[in-house]
């Protein structure tokens, strides 16, 4: 594919790294992305990779905006209240970015409809809320292949990892399970400071572009911890479980399935 | 010199709000029951008879004690141990 003068200068500063150069923006152009949840940190994701242009960007997503979520949901505004998250960020990312295929899926991700909706997609974004669903995710990615960056935030405190499957952990080699329902308060009762998804999500959209461009080390088998109020990054490592229920050597789980929603931490 | 430990921002609450506390060397539930004494909860949030909780990670030295001898690691002064809790916010 070759870029006209206006994505030329769009993307001089890209081409012009020798680590992107003209192939490695050739190599954005044509990944195709899904980000599930277009919230807290799938607005800051799918903002940059769409600034990056990085050439199919698919957003599921099936809540509505509402205002307590613009404290921090930058890809929002006052003008899209009421509306589709997925549809409320892709008129926003679209005019950042008319080069960018924005494909807005509009269903809650399950069981039976999350292995057609990745399947056609080069890489998996979790910017999800809940425990269920990031099981759910990690599950189908390791069932398909699919390279997945998984974020997640509480309060000042937010965690990054990039899953290969078949070249290291996953996330239930991390966490073998989630915490039990009705031990942890929500989200929505424990807080979280605006800007923390922005700096989980940016370095979560990195690790995106870096896969795509194949360069430097992927955050594989190693969980970045990042805590705002003391000022540190930490990593931490995964080892791979060879009893993990899904990547072990003798896998447990031989279908997807869904659970009762729960949320949070401890 | 102490067992420097790690604590997650939602354990803070228990800690005064500390980042980072001194705990004794020995094992790792040695450790935690010994820290819920100073910081009462600290221990049931982390562990349950004496058993580390399976939704939170305790790591000496950046080293998953799953992967060592669980609850039994031994920790000695001077290691940093970080507890981390599976977390799941993003989206809502």
């Amino acid at each position: 594919m070759e870029f006209t003068e206006e994505q030329l200068k769009r993307y001089s500063r890209h081409i012009i790294l020798p680590e992107v150069g003209g192939k490695g923006q050739q190599k954005i152009s044509a990944a195709k992305v899904l980000i599930v949840g277009a919230g807290g940190l799938g607005c800051p994701v799918g903002y940059y990779l769409a600034a990056a242009g990085v050439g199919t960007l698919a957003l599921v997503d099936n809540d509505a905006v509402e205002l307590s979520n613009l404290q921090r949901q930058i890809a929002h505004s006052v003008k899209t209240l009421g509306v589709n998250k997925a549809d409320s960020a892709k008129k926003t990312f679209e005019a950042l970015n008319p080069d960018v295929n924005v494909i807005a899926i509009k269903e809650r991700i399950n069981s039976k409809n999350i292995l057609e909706l990745i399947k056609d997609y080069d890489i998996v974004v979790d910017g999800t809320d809940n425990f269920p669903t990031r099981y759910l995710i990690n599950d189908a990615c390791v069932m398909l292949k699919k390279p997945l960056v998984s974020g997640a935030i509480l309060r000042f405190e937010g965690q990054v990892t990039t899953i290969l499957p078949g070249d290291g952990p996953c996330y239930r080699c991390l966490f073998e399970e989630p915490p039990p329902a009705g031990l942890v308060p929500s989200c929505q009762e424990a807080g979280v400071l605006g800007v923390l998804p922005g700096v989980i999500g940016a370095l979560q959209a990195t690790e995106v572009l870096k896969l795509i461009i194949g360069k430097g080390k992927p955050l594989k088998g190693q969980l970045l911890i990042y805590d705002a109020l003391g000022v540190n990054f930490r990593k931490v490592k995964i080892p791979k479980n060879s009893d993990c229920p899904i990547c072990g050597e003798n896998p447990k789980i031989k279908e997807l399935s869904d659970s009762p929603e729960q949320y949070c931490s401890i | 010199m102490a067992v420097r430990v790690k604590i997650p921002v939602p354990l803070q609450r228990l800690t005064q709000g500390k980042e980072e506390v001194e705990g004794d060397s020995g094992t790792v539930i040695s450790l935690i029951t010994n820290l819920d004494r100073k910081y009462p909860g600290l221990g049931e949030r982390i562990s349950e008879g004496g058993k580390l909780r399976r939704f939170v990670n305790v790591y000496v030295n950046e080293e998953d004690v799953r992967f060592l001898k669980n609850e039994e690691t031994e920790v000695k002064d001077g290691d940093e141990v970080s507890i981390v809790p599976a977390i799941a916010g993003g989206a809502s």
